[in-house]
């Protein structure tokens, strides 16, 4: 469907706006698992179990790979749509932050030694840089103009789509790249914990 | 002398037009921006499948890493 589906005409980016397909998931899924993390960072706090840690270093990880699909997919579609691999437009550059960011939390959690320490100071980095990261990525752009589609200025493709068929296909692809997302996270959550497991145990 | 100038410029100016038609109308077509950019679909998405199978493999190796490290 994504390939073959009636898609509306429209110059420039021609074919290209089946990238709407699999780009834009990327970016679901990246929200979701970033939403989970927080989720349970602040389970964490309250709870103190490691496990839920663990389930929010691991959110992180699978949500930056999806991230950085996001991005080299974005880049290579701008590279033939706008000319450039990248422009120094508000919603690229905060999505950029936004991966430094993640980036960051990940760096942290490696300086810090005592376990319990990283735990807590990782959680409460991680739930203070989702609102940030929201604010680089939905509201900033919205404010300023932006080439970007569905930031200021510019239209979204949700508008030439008339009878709704694009979301048709959309959605259900999206779903679909969420729930391969939380797969992933569980899986790598099941190694994480089999070795802290077996760190513990050696201890 | 006034009329030859106006006349070279209408000639330029007619010139101009014409050019800029031409460079409008010519689009060029090669490599990944042929057949509409469908090409480009195609990178991004063969793009996804290599990522999705780099990551599935480093997942693997720290797997069969750590199956080794529980048979000790």
């Amino acid at each position: 469907m994504g390939l073959l589906g009636h898609v509306p005409a429209l110059p420039i980016v021609n074919e290209t706006i089946r990238n709407v397909y699999f780009h834009v998931p990327m970016w679901f899924t990246m929200f979701t698992l970033y939403i989970i993390s927080v989720v349970y960072s602040i389970k964490y706090l309250s709870s103190a179990n490691p496990r839920h840690d663990l389930v929010a270093v691991e959110s992180v990880n699978v949500g930056i790979v999806f991230c950085v699909f996001g991005l080299l997919t974005g880049m290579l579609w701008a590279n033939f749509t706008w000319g450039t691999f990248w422009t120094n437009d508000p919603q690229l550059n905060g999505a950029a932050i936004g991966t430094l960011m993640y980036l960051a939390y990940l760096v942290l959690r490696n300086a810090l030694e005592e376990e319990q320490k990283r735990a807590r100071i990782s959680a409460i980095y991680n739930i203070f840089a989702f609102p940030i990261l929201i604010v680089f990525m939905y509201i900033l752009p919205k404010t300023t103009d932006s080439l970007h589609p569905g930031a200021g200025g510019n239209s979204g493709f949700g508008e030439f789509d008339l009878d709704g068929s694009m979301k048709a296909v959309l959605y259900p692809g999206a779903i679909g790249w969420i729930l391969l997302g939380i797969w992933l996270m569980t899986l790598r959550y099941r190694m994480r914990k089999m070795e802290y497991q077996n760190v513990t145990a050696t201890l | 002398m006034k009329k030859t100038i106006l006349f070279l410029l209408l000639v330029i100016n007619g010139l101009m037009c014409s050019f800029a038609q031409s460079s409008t109308g010519v689009e060029m077509a090669t490599g990944l921006r042929s057949s509409g950019k469908i090409y480009v679909v195609v990178a991004v998405l063969a793009v996804l499948f290599i990522g999705l199978a780099i990551y599935l493999f480093t997942i693997d190796k720290k797997l069969s890493r750590l199956e080794k490290q529980q048979e000790r």
